[in-house]
């Protein structure tokens, strides 16, 4: 056998765990948070009185603008010395979701956008409430503008995930940092590594094709 | 207050800017009648349809439902713009309806909200719409799968599942095909017929003429006359016979 299938199959084990212990509940854990962030401000940003309107602005910029390791040093290590002190667990997840959110919100705000105003007005003239037109006519709508971007942003976020080894995280990508250390095979580690990423991406698209199949059910 | 006053509407105006879209506009719809609103491009109507139904603001002005006279120029609460928006429902030029639900979701969705119909109810009173309409085979489609013809009959069945007192109509057959407008205003003819109170904007003379009890005129905002299709159509006033010519050569 070939030595870089040996190391790829002893290694596997190892990775996988981290992949599920780590990578995934972090993602999915992040991704949560990030999608409520992501519709609380974008409606902030479209309706809310202006100085809620500003805030929402001034948030998507501080974490569009400044890079996601920046920020997890930023609340780990940053944050303590302003008496607010986080497991890194807790900062990751924090952090990935407030990151991810500020992408997803300006995602959800345009999918809102793209809504021709003809519908607002049907709605209004049914004399749906607010809450009844934004459940019932802009959520589903806008669900399939919406799903390409934020698949997108989720895919960062899973990618992004590989910086927590930066503030003490063991996931797969330092657990294959540490076994590149210890058998001096950085190019078969690394390698195996990405393709796990690509394995997890992949499955993340099937995913995403099916759900969008299901949200253009009404689309010839 | 009684079923039978008209609609009153006093001293509507409304600006964009500098424009002035409607210019202290007032009618009586009496209900069970079909009014047509007739006027050149920018003359106010889509505005005025729009005022009536609150889509848009009006500056000033009363509207009188059969239990006051409301004023709209001032400030309303939200709950007071629901309770006047509930007498009237909007049939548009686009038709607007709603592409991720079927044509039954369409017709039945603002009931169920609004009225917390069960969905058996709805789909119910749903289907019996749609069939008045001609659609009765249509429920399940989806508005993309539709002619516009048929879109547009959706829509007016979406409208009656309100139950308004009013039915607003902006160029309801405007963007379609002259065989697939006459599905459209057959429709309409039928409710006319029923003594439905129906406000109708078109571009259609031959509308007005068989169909409206009432023609209003309107132009730069101000309605110009108002009396029946007969006097509308023998008038001698020079704008109007102006454009008679005008919209039949066209
Ligand atoms: N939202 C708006 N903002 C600015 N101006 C507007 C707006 N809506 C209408 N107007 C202007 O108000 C005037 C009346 O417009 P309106 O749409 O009521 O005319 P209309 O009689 O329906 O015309 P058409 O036959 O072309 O539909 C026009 O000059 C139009 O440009
Ligand atoms: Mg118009």
């Amino acid at each position: 056998m070939p030595r870089f299938l040996e190391l790829w199959i002893e290694s596997l084990p190892r990775l996988l765990t981290a992949l599920v212990e780590m990578t995934v509940p972090l993602s999915l854990l992040s991704f949560a948070i990030a999608l409520v962030i992501a519709v609380v401000v974008a409606l902030a940003r479209l309706y809310a009185p202006a100085p809620l309107k500003a805030l929402a602005w001034m948030y998507v910029q501080v974490f569009r603008g400044t890079p996601l390791v920046v920020q997890l040093f930023i609340v780990y290590f940053g944050l303590p010395g302003v008496g607010i002190e986080l497991a890194a667990f807790p900062a990751a997840v924090i952090t990935l979701a407030l990151n991810t959110g500020a992408y997803a919100s300006e995602a959800v705000r345009a999918s809102i956008l793209s809504i021709p105003r003809g519908q607002f007005e049907a709605a209004q003239s049914l004399n749906l409430s607010r809450a009844a037109t934004f459940r019932k006519v802009v959520a589903p709508q806008a669900m399939r503008i919406v799903l390409p971007p934020l698949a997108n942003d989720f895919i960062d976020l899973v990618k992004g995930t590989s910086l927590v080894f930066a503030i003490t995280l063991i996931d797969v990508f330092q657990v294959g940092r540490q076994i590149a250390a210890a058998t001096y095979e950085p190019l078969i580690m690394y390698t195996e590594v990405a393709l796990i990423y690509l394995a997890l991406v992949s499955l993340l698209s099937l995913g995403q094709n099916q759900l969008e199949k299901k949200v253009s059910a009404h689309v010839r | 207050m009684s079923a039978d006053d008209p609609l009153r509407v006093r001293g509507l105006r409304k600006t964009f800017g500098d424009l002035v879209a409607l210019d202290d506009v007032s009618l009586d719809v009496e209900r069970g009648t079909t009014s047509v609103l007739l006027g050149p491009s920018g003359s106010g109507k889509s505005t005025l349809l729009r005022c009536l139904n609150l889509l848009e603001k009006p500056d000033a002005g009363t509207i009188d439902l059969g239990e006051g006279p409301i004023e709209v120029g001032g400030k309303l609460t939200t709950a007071r713009v629901r309770e006047i928006r509930a007498r009237s429902t909007m049939v548009f030029q686009q038709f607007n309806l709603f592409p991720h639900l079927t044509a039954l979701g369409n017709v039945t969705l603002a009931p169920r909200e609004n009225r917390g119909l069960s969905r058996q109810a709805a789909e119910q009173r749903g289907r019996e719409l749609l069939e008045k309409v001609g659609l009765a085979d249509k429920a399940d489609s989806y508005p993309d799968r539709l002619s516009g013809g048929q879109q547009q009959r959706v829509a007016i069945a979406r409208a009656l599942a309100m139950d308004p007192d009013f039915l607003l109509f902006d160029e309801p057959t405007s963007a379609l095909d002259p065989e697939l407008a006459a599905e459209v205003v057959a429709v309409l003819s039928d409710l006319a017929a029923e003594h439905r109170t129906l406000v109708v904007v078109t571009h259609s003379l031959a509308f007005a003429k068989q169909v409206a009890d009432r023609v209003l005129f309107l132009e730069d905002g101000k309605i110009l006359q108002d009396g029946t299709p007969a006097e509308f159509f023998s008038s001698e006033d020079e704008r109007l016979r102006r454009f008679r010519e005008v919209i039949s050569s066209v």
